[in-house]
Formats: structure tokens, sequence, C-alpha cells
């Protein structure tokens, strides 16, 4: 605690640093929590449907792109580890090594955007997207529908939260650029890499349930 | 500001005037006072465009041959009437209003933990608004407040989407008020303010908040998913597909029976308050009252399935869904009998609050019971889908919520405005509207018992005169909603001073000067003793 936080930084309800910081970290966990129900509206509908369409599901698992998927969960989770220590920068005082890892996590980030883009293109390509362009026939079809109409609510909504986190993480490089954390005050940075934990932790489970499905059998 | 007396006896001007007095110096405040009228502002509009959508169902149900409207435009009149006093009335009133206003006030705090997200939580509120009302504006929508699937999705041919929408914005902004007081309650404490020292009513904001964050996201993805089906084919909820109705209405309960405890905890909160200062007593097993507010609000997550047990679901669920059903009467009993208990052998002090709080307690038990009824799945397989229902809602909703909302308004008006009230015409008032509302909802018990089913703009000829009945009791409660109108309004203008304490209740939002200065205390108070502390 040698350098002081900044007058700037400690809002006016709150007494001190200390209070200002366990609210904010409060209420980032209680954010995890409605996200977690919100995804876990998804996730409760795969599980029904699948459990009533066991082989198509595997069959539009299949049709996933798997390397992408692993590419992308690989990406994902480096950029997860860069945060962490990102955030173990700032606590040592080395804001501008904090900064570039925070950017470096941005750009992963948005590389996942990409080849996630790539994949959905080569499904429209295929056909496989409902409501759009869906070509498939044959028995199972409508299940496999099903699948891919799962698939593309659970990523889309996932890629938005992957979209949001980019911003947030450039913002927070930005500001740590700028110098304006410290090892007394950096709860902006933990609160980001909180919120690209979740990111992560969504996909964790997004990838087995959609690319490793299909690839087991 | 150092200048101002810490003395609390001293009439400041209040966060009315201090932040200032433009349109802009409201519209752009972190002030949790401000945003809490700001609310109480809004809610009020949405309240009486909801009832117009009850008047036009009670006109129509003056005749059994429904000659006042078609039927479309009934679906549209009372999903209007749903939509609107569910999510833009009920869920916001008394969290986003009281709640706002004296949850930081009765820990101590100088604000809420996030007061930009406080107030960005009443814009998401009023851009939901706007689009609710620009469904209407383009025709109304026809699905019923529940937006059922196959309905919702395939065959309303109303403008279910932009419903949707503003349902959808307007969960955000529950979401982040429940965030924002559970934060506060957790962090925001005044030295000395332990958790057994806490009035009940923040005791039941901490618990609906807690419901408000763990349910409203699955309505949000549920709606999301209705809206994405309507417009790209999603099938989740779509029979064609392999997808399935029921789920939609599992999903649309484990938020919506949930949402019922959003509108009846906080409620039991103010009455709280509102019993032990009208007597003038500690309340009756403290802990017991706190506990019992949060194991309400868990089984309440468990309940959801008796909203469907003529819906197919297994007997086995159903037999489960209905003790579960049982078990919520329990901590709910326990509240009823502690009020009593409180009340048991005290000079009790008819002020109008009191009135209103009375009413509560009576209204809400009989709406109780009527949920054992419904609860138990054989009576509920004849009862389901009639005006018994709608009747039994009504007295939880209405009778209970909007009931403890007035009360609590009335209770809390000369701290909000630094005004006192005319007492006499607001205790005229309260009867009045409890007198309008049994007039109103107790005949649809019996039309329920007697077969009458909901959402038909048509009845049978006999069912006539009980609906006669109750449109005139529609009548007379309109007349209670409307004179706190003006009496409200009188009070601004024309009320004498209120002094900080006018009712010598207890709490800490009593010790500050009424209205309360921008950041509510003058110095930072400590507490020493229990919320009800009453001597005299």
């Amino acid at each position: 605690m040698n350098v002081p936080v900044p007058e700037a930084a400690l809002q006016q309800q709150f007494d001190d640093p200390p209070q200002q910081r366990e609210a904010a970290m409060l209420g980032m966990w209680s954010f995890i929590a409605t996200e977690v129900l919100f995804f876990g509206v998804l996730f409760a509908a795969y599980i029904i449907c699948r459990w009533r369409f066991p082989l198509p599901f595997v069959e539009g698992s299949a049709h996933t792109d798997f390397a992408m998927g692993t590419a992308e969960t690989a990406i994902l989770l480096t950029s997860g580890c860069l945060s962490a220590i990102a955030l173990r920068q700032i606590q040592l005082d080395r804001a501008r090594q904090s900064a570039v890892l925070l950017a470096i996590t941005a750009a992963l980030g948005a590389a996942f955007l990409v080849l996630h883009g790539m994949e959905y293109h080569d499904e429209f390509e295929e056909g496989l997207i409902p409501g759009l362009r869906y070509t498939q026939a044959g028995p199972g079809a409508n299940a496999m529908e099903l699948f891919f109409s799962l698939y593309n609510v659970i990523t889309g909504f996932h890629s938005l939260h992957v979209l949001i986190g980019v911003v947030l993480l450039l913002v927070m490089a930005a500001r740590s650029w700028r110098g304006a954390f410290s090892s007394a005050y950096h709860t902006p940075i933990e609160i980001a890499g909180l919120y690209w934990s979740l990111v992560d932790i969504v996909w964790i489970f997004v990838y087995p349930a959609m690319y490793l499905v299909g690839s087991a059998g | 500001m150092n200048s101002i007396s810490a003395d609390a006896e001293s009439l400041g001007p209040g966060y009315l005037v201090q932040g200032g007095r433009t349109l802009w110096s409201w519209l752009a405040t972190h002030d949790h006072k401000r945003i809490a009228v700001l609310y109480t502002v809004a809610i009020t509009f949405f309240f009486f465009l909801g009832a117009v959508g009850a008047a036009l169902i009670r006109l129509t149900l003056l005749y059994p041959d429904g000659r006042l409207t078609s039927a479309e435009t009934y679906n549209k009149a009372f999903t209007f009437h749903g939509v609107v006093m569910v999510w833009f009335f009920l869920i916001p009133s008394i969290p986003s209003t009281l709640g706002n206003f004296l949850v930081p006030l009765m820990i101590g705090a100088r604000d809420m933990a996030f007061p930009r997200l406080n107030l960005f939580s009443w814009y998401l509120y009023m851009i939901g608004g706007l689009f609710t009302v620009a469904t209407l504006l383009l025709g109304g929508v026809d699905t019923g407040w529940t937006f059922y699937t196959p309905f919702s999705t395939m065959f309303s041919n109303s403008n279910v989407i932009l419903t949707v929408i503003g349902v959808f914005v307007v969960g955000f902004s529950s979401i982040l008020t429940g965030m924002n007081l559970i934060v506060t309650t957790h962090t925001m404490r005044a030295p000395g303010m332990h958790w057994y020292r806490l009035p009940l009513f923040i005791w039941g904001m901490y618990a609906t908040s807690v419901v408000m964050m763990l349910a409203t996201p699955v309505l949000a993805m549920t709606l999301a998913l209705v809206a994405l089906e309507r417009l790209a084919g999603v099938g989740i909820f779509d029979p064609a597909l392999g997808g399935d109705p029921i789920l939609f209405q599992h999903f649309f309960w484990f938020y919506s029976h949930p949402a019922v405890y959003i509108m009846i905890l906080p409620a039991m909160g103010v009455v709280s308050e509102l019993v032990c200062c009208g007597v003038r007593r500690k309340v009756f097993g403290y802990k017991f009252m706190a506990w019992s507010m949060f194991a309400i609000a868990f089984i309440g997550f468990l309940v959801w399935g008796h909203h469907m047990f003529v819906a197919g679901q297994s007997m086995y669920a159903g037999i489960v869904f209905s003790i579960l059903s049982f078990v919520v009467a329990v901590p709910s009993a326990i509240k009823v009998f502690n009020w009593l208990a409180t009340l048991h052998k005290g000079t009790i002090d008819f002020h109008a609050p009191m009135l209103y709080a009375l009413g509560f307690v009576g209204l809400f038990t009989l709406g109780g019971m009527t949920g054992l009824f419904l609860a138990a799945v054989a009576l509920d397989v004849s009862l389901t889908d009639t005006y018994f229902v709608v009747a039994h809602f009504h007295y939880i909703m209405v009778g209970g919520s909007v009931m403890a909302y007035l009360g609590g308004l009335h209770f809390w008006w000369p701290k909000i405005t630094g005004r006192l009230y005319s007492e006499g015409i607001a205790k005229f008032a309260a009867v009045l509207m409890f007198v309008g509302f049994n007039l109103t909802f107790f005949p649809q018990y019996v039309l329920g018992y007697m077969g009458m089913p909901r959402r038909y703009h048509q009845y049978l000829p006999q069912f006539q005169d009980l609906n006669v009945l109750s449109s005139i009791g529609a009548g007379v409660l309109a007349v209670s909603y409307l004179l706190p109108l003006f009496y409200f309004a009188h009070s601004l203008y024309r009320g004498k001073p209120a002094g900080p304490n006018p009712w010598r209740a207890t709490g800490l939002e009593w010790t500050t000067s009424s209205p309360p200065p921008e950041h509510n205390f003058h110095t930072t108070p400590v507490v020493t003793g229990g919320p009800y502390e009453y001597r005299d």
C-alpha cells in the first residue's frame, strides 16, 4: 500500500477504498450469477433436446468444425491465462506490462471472433443455419435443425459476450497504459478479468457440448 | 456545505432542491432519492395505463354477450393490462421506489453502492416502457401476459416481438436494481448496523433482490428465444422441429412464479414496519420474520410446476410441486401470525398507513389460503383457468402488494416530500380501497367456483349479476386510487411541514431531516440497538 489510491477513484458514497473494492467485486460476482442463469436456460434446453434426440445431435455435432472449435478453445484459454497474469503485473505495479498483456488478451478475443465468423460463414455455405439457410434433408434433419438452432443461439450469445469483453479489455489496457492503475488501485482490471473468466467458462461448456459430441462416435 | 447545521431538526431544503432545480438535474441525477422519485412518477403513469386495460375488461364483462368489445380487442385489453401491471408496475413498485429511497437511509449510507447503475436501470425501465407503449399504438398484442407457445410463436398476428423486447429490457432494469440493493446492503451499512439490527424492510428487499437476480435472466433468455423463433425460425419451442412448447412453460414459470415473491416480499417488509410503528412495539419474533422471508424466496424457486398441473406434466411432478407449494404456506403463515402477535393486546393507532397494513394482512391471508386450494392437484384440475385463479392472484397482488405499496407511500410520504398529507381523507381512501377491492374480487371467487372461465369476453347469462357487482367494485376501486393523487398533490403545495419524525417511529431514516439532505445524513450515524426500540 505504498502508492495512494487516486483521489478521483474513490466515489463519494464510499467511506474508504476497501469498501469500494468490496462493493465492486460483490457486484461483479452477482452479475456472474445472473449470467449463469441466463446461459443456464440454453443449456437446460440443450440437455432436454439432446436427451430426446441423441443421434441427430451427434450427427449435428459431426457437422461442426472440430479443428476450428479446438483452436478457438485454445485461444480463449490462453487469453484467460494472460488476463490473470495482467492482474498479477498490476499488483506488482508494472502498469505497462499489464497494459500490453491486456491488449494481447483483447487481440486473442478478437481472433476468436474472426475464427467464429469464418465458421458461421462455412455453415451458411453448407446450409446449416436455421432460419437463414437450412438445406439438410433426410431422417433426423428436423432434430438436427434443433441442434443447429441451439448451436447458433448459444454461440451467438457467447460471441456477443466476447465482443463486449474485447471492448472492456481494450479500455482497461488503455487506462493501464496511461497509469490509471497501481498496486493500490486496480479493481477495474480485476473485474474485467472476472468477466473474461466468465466468457471462458461458458465456452468450456459450449465446446464439448457442441464440438466433441460428434467426434466421440 | 459545511455551514449546514448538523442538527436534524433544522428544516433544510433537502435533496429536492440541493441537487439543482432543473429538469436535467433530475434526469441526470445519481441521488438514490431522486431516482426513487423518478421511478414513482413513472410507475404511477404505468399503473393508470394498466388500469385503463382493467376498466375495459370490467366494462366488457357487464354484459354476457360481450357487446362492447370484439373478442380480439378484449384479448388485447387483458394482455396489455397484465403486461403493464406485472412488469411495469408490480415488480418495480416497492423495490425501485420505496426500496431505492429507503435502503440507503435505513442502513445509514450516503447512497446506493452503484448510483450510476441505479440511474441506468431507470432509463432501461423507460426504454422498456416505450416499447410497450409503442406496441399499444401499433395495435397491441393478444397472447396474454404469459406469451404461451405455440400461440405466441406461430399463430398470433400481433406485435409479440415488440412486447417481448420491452419486457426483456425492463427485466434487465430489475436485475440491476436487485444487484444494487444486495451490494448496498452488504457493503454500505453504518457502523454498528449488524444484520440482526436491520429493519425487516431491508430483509424483505434483500430476499426480493436475490429472486430478481436469479429468476429474471431466465425470463430474459426465454423471451429472447420466443422472439428468435418468430424472427428466425429458431425452433426450441416448435413442435414441428421436435421442440417443446411445454418447455416454454417450464422456463416461463421458473421466472414467473418467483416473480410473485418479487411482488409480495417487499410488501411484507413494508407491512412489518407499519405494524410495529402503528402499535408502537417490537416486532414479535424478529429472527423468524427475517428468515421466513428467505425461506419464502428459496422455496419459491421450487414450485413453478403448480402452474402446469393440467399442462401435461407427469403425475409425480404434479405431486411434488403440490407438496412444495403447501410448504411455502408455512413461512407465510409464520409472518401472518407474528404480525397478529405483534398487534395482540396492543394500543393500535389507526392512521392511514396502519389501515393499509391491516388491510394487507387480511387480504393476503385470504389470497394465501385460496392459493392452497389451487395447490391441491385435485381441486386445481377443476379450478384452473377459472375466475377463482384470477381472484386468488389479485388478492395477493392488489390486496397484498398494492395495499402495502400505498401504505408505505403514505407512511414515508412526509420523509420523501417533507410535508404531511391530510389524514382524514387518506383514511377514507384506505377504507374505500378495502371495500372496493373486496367488492371487485370476492365475487370472482364465486364465479370461478361456479365455473366461469377466464379470458373470455362472453359468458353464460347466469353469471351476469356477480359480474356487474364486480364491475361496480372496480369503479369504487378506481375512485380510491384517484383520491391519493389529489391529496398527495395538494400536500406537495399546501401540506404542513412534517418535521423529521412525524410518526415518532424508530429507524435511521427518521433521524435525518425531512426531506433528507443530498447525502442523507449530516454525520454518519452509529447504530447501538435493534430496529424497533419503541418505549412509549
